[in-house]
């Protein structure tokens, strides 16, 4: 009987022409897709005007209901509509709700509470080392990690919280068949095993730009509290600050340097009320987990370093340096001071993040 | 009535001997060529018997036959008008036959009966030399390039009426007082100029003493292209057997200005990303060289390596470990040195300042595309890998240092070289970059304290065989430039900051 029902929203959801907004509409007003599907003609016009009819008689024609429906169950993607039950009631909340999501894996637990990690994709080191830092707290203490998959904050937090064990979900802006980007493949494949892969996109819909700032509502959505780690002032990240503020969620931003572009956009944020995170712990206890362990590791101390090399480290930040500006502060040789880069790096302590600029790393991810 | 000289043709780089014959006989009236020729060829007969007529000989209404011999060479480019004119007169015995023996001609003609400049002296009259000719005649225009050759008796010739006079009387022509020969005045490039940048300076003499490819990344304005111009000055100066092998080729190209005597500097080509495979390695049906080999000896400039079309870059890549390229055609397989220190330049981005997140706003997957237009097979061709930055204000304006100048950076270097020279002494390889596989295992002994730290880098950063070998051979010069013997550990560290590695660009 839900499979049924599941079949017809599923041609439903992808008739073109018209907006989910409508189709809500009808399902609210009592009507199922099937009823739509099998009487469209006598399902009076003051429900379904006659333009709209058209258009539903031409999307029947080019969709075999079944098949299709086996197609999906075959792919192991399943289709949860609106008027279902399992429907997250977070998302029914917003205000401009999807008609139906298509999930890989499982769907958040309605009770758990979660957080959505998101920043640019273009990240500096700090960015990178701070997401993962907290994506690792929250899965240490079972909360889910939310993000969008794209490459730089959101990878880095979600391959963090899997590395701790926890769950993470994925909202993409393409199809939840669809891999976007490709260089993630290895984590989406894990994220389908230990958490999901969420989008309101049908299978096979292509990664669009138009796609990307109407999943980041999704993002904040379902989530309880939206962490912003990094984002330049016009950027996705942003959106879903903003979209998360409609939706009344806690929001948090990490806070940089004034003079870092990558940080702008969190720094406004700070300004415009957003929470500010001071360290994972602190988070957590605000989300109202007692007796939170300090979770930050102290790394560099464990490996021994000569007195030069800790000149070149202590020279060194998050921020990638060029072996020129380092020359410069060391006032060391060149064949000395690469020589030392080249221990650090052995060491683990350093990395070079492009050809001939290094930035320090503190943990692995 | 039969007459012939000896004339030559350029094939490749090398001159081949062409006998041109010529039979005047009864008959309708005509003249009438053969030999296999190319289309410029092939006009000769005009241009021939209007510069005869036009210094007042009379050309008698007769079979002319011309055969220019062996006719299975192709026959191409202007040279052959001289000496065609020359046994046309002779064979009408305008001219005594005796004297046109033992002689190679070349040169264009006039109508008015002007000798006019050819291509290809130089490699003609060093040939003409070996195959014991004593006397060549070649046009005034070139007379810079007989020059350059001891042993023949080079005549110079302005016209026709010169070559009558001279075949005639047996005068030399005499213009030697207006002979002018200047040094080229050409603006030099030295490192005295470049100001900071001291990882650029150390890279390009570490490529210089040892003969590195190298790659510099950086953004605009960071002083690439300048290094790049300075690199010839500090290579030890080019010996006489170097620039006579380099003038054949411009000689050939038709590159040698006839107011200088030849080359003295070492070649700095600068080649635009636009250029096509036969420009850059040669081509055509008969092969001509290409800027590669115009830069043999010395400094090959790719500058906006990645805007480069993919399959020019790739065709680089077997002339740069040969030293030479080789060119297949149906005639035969043609040769051309191409002995260069490549010298690439490139943004590390489409904007160009990455990583430097202020600046830059192209997204990974940009930039991805952006440097991987290049292939992975290209760049382990290269040996040294450095970024280069913007130097800042007060290094540009306030620091008055003086830096050091070309000179005194080509000292170390040609005692750098010395040592390579000495090392390699009986075998093909001069620098170390060139260095095979059995010489590295003799030139390039660990001790084991560095063995086993390379070892542990092989396995941490995932390298490849060929981009190992790079890095001791890189070490092999930085040791060289030290004077020491052994590789130490602190000269493969180094060598190790300036490796090529596929993770270097936007390393997410």
């Amino acid at each position: 009987m839900e499979d049924e029902y599941i079949a017809y929203a599923y041609w439903l959801d992808n008739v073109p022409g018209i907006g989910k907004k409508k189709k809500i509409q009808w399902i609210l007003k009592g009507l199922t897709p099937k009823e739509i599907y099998e009487k469209i003609e006598m399902i009076p016009e003051t429900k379904i005007t006659q333009e709209e009819k058209d258009k539903i008689l031409e999307g029947k024609n080019r969709w075999n209901v079944w098949k299709r429906y086996e197609d999906m169950i075959q792919k192991e993607i399943h289709f949860v509509p609106y008027a279902l039950e399992v429907y997250p009631q977070k998302l029914r909340g917003i205000s401009a709700p999807p008609f139906g999501i298509y999930v890989k894996g499982k769907l958040p637990g309605e009770e758990e509470k979660s957080i959505a990690i998101v920043g640019a994709r273009h990240c500096s080191e700090y960015g990178r080392k701070m997401a993962a830092e907290y994506a690792r707290a929250c899965a240490e203490y079972g909360i889910p990690v939310l993000s969008g998959m794209a490459s730089g904050i959101d990878s880095v937090a979600q391959k963090a919280a899997l590395e701790a064990k926890g769950s993470t979900y994925a909202v993409l802006g393409c199809g939840v068949d669809i891999c976007y980007p490709r260089e993630n493949f290895a984590l989406y494949m894990e994220m389908i095993q230990k958490g999901g892969i969420i989008s309101e996109y049908p299978p096979g819909t292509k990664p669009l730009p138009q796609h990307f700032p109407a999943r980041n509502r999704i993002i904040s959505a379902l989530a309880d509290t939206v962490l912003i780690m990094e984002a330049k002032i016009k950027s996705g990240s942003l959106i879903t600050a903003e979209m998360a503020l409609e939706q009344g969620k806690d929001i948090y931003a990490l806070p940089g340097a004034c003079t870092d572009i990558l940080s702008e956009g969190c720094n406004r944020l700070i300004r415009d009320g957003a929470g500010i995170l001071i360290s994972p712990k602190e988070l957590l206890e605000t989300m109202g987990i007692q007796n939170v362990k300090n979770v930050r590791k102290q790394r560099e101390n464990k490996i021994k370093l000569e007195s030069a090399e800790k000149l070149v480290y202590s020279c060194l930040g998050l921020h990638p340096k060029s072996l020129e500006q380092i020359l410069d502060n060391t006032k060391m040789s060149l064949p000395e001071l690469l020589s030392h880069l080249i221990s650090l790096e052995m060491k683990g302590c350093i990395k070079e993040i492009s050809k001939n600029y290094y930035a320090r790393i503190d943990l692995e991810y | 009535m039969f007459c012939s000289v000896m004339s030559a043709v350029i094939q490749g780089l090398q001159p081949e001997f062409v006998q041109v014959e010529v039979d005047v006989s009864n008959g309708l009236p005509g003249f009438c060529m053969m030999g296999y020729l190319a289309e410029e060829v092939k006009e000769a007969p005009g241009r021939v018997r209007t510069a005869i007529q036009n210094i007042g000989m009379i050309i008698p209404p007769k079979k002319i036959m011309v055969n220019l011999s062996p006719a299975h060479v192709r026959k191409r480019g202007s040279g052959f008008d001289l000496p065609i004119a020359i046994s046309v007169m002779g064979a009408l015995e305008m001219v005594k036959k005796e004297e046109i023996k033992d002689i190679i001609v070349i040169g264009e003609l006039g109508l008015d009966g002007e000798v006019r400049k050819v291509k290809g002296v130089l490699p003609i009259l060093l040939a003409a030399k070996e195959a014991g000719y004593r006397k060549c005649m070649i046009p005034f225009a070139n007379i810079t390039e007989g020059m350059l050759v001891d042993g023949v008796e080079v005549i110079g010739v302005r016209s026709l009426k010169d070559t009558v006079e001279y075949f005639r009387k047996g005068i030399v022509p005499n213009y030697e007082n207006e002979i002018k020969v200047r040094s080229k005045q050409e603006k030099v490039y030295d490192f005295k100029d470049l100001k900071g940048q001291k990882v650029l300076r150390r890279v390009a003499e570490i490529s210089v003493s040892g003969g590195h490819n190298l790659l510099m990344i950086g953004p605009p304005g960071s002083g690439k292209t300048l290094t790049a111009k300075c690199m010839p000055g500090i290579m030890p100066p080019l010996q006489k057997e170097e620039a006579i092998e380099l003038m054949k080729i411009y000689s050939i190209m038709g590159l040698l200005n006839e107011n200088t005597a030849g080359i003295e500097k070492r070649p700095f080509r600068e080649v635009h990303h636009t250029i096509s495979k036969p420009a850059l390695l040669g081509g055509g049906v008969i092969p001509k060289p290409g800027e590669l080999s115009l830069a043999n000896g010395g400094i090959l400039f790719l500058d906006e390596l990645a805007e480069f079309q993919k399959t020019v870059l790739e065709t680089l890549r077997q002339p740069l470990e040969e030293k030479c390229v080789k060119l297949v055609r149906n005639s035969g397989v043609y040769v051309f040195p191409a002995d260069v220190i490549l010298t690439c330049a490139m943004n590390a981005c489409p904007c160009g300042y990455y990583p430097d997140h202020k600046k830059c706003n192209c997204t990974p997957t940009q930039i991805q595309n952006y440097v991987g237009k290049i292939s992975q097979a290209f760049l382990e061709r290269i040996d040294l890998c450095v970024e280069t930055q913007r130097i800042s204000y007060e290094e540009l304006v306030e620091k008055k240092t003086e830096e050091e100048s070309s000179l005194e950076i080509q000292k170390r270097i040609c005692k750098v070289r010395k040592i390579q020279q000495e090392r390699y002494r009986g075998s093909s390889v001069r620098v170390n970059a060139q260095m095979n596989m059995q010489q590295m295992e003799k030139f390039c002994v660990l001790d084991f304290q560095t063995g086993e730290f390379l070892k542990q880098v092989y396995e941490k950063l995932g390298m490849s065989a060929r981009i190992y070998h790079k890095i001791l051979k890189v070490a092999r010069t930085i040791a060289d430039m030290e004077e020491q013997k052994q590789i130490r550990i602190i000269h493969v560290k180094e060598a190790l900051g300036y490796r090529m590695s596929d993770k270097i660009f936007g390393g997410e």
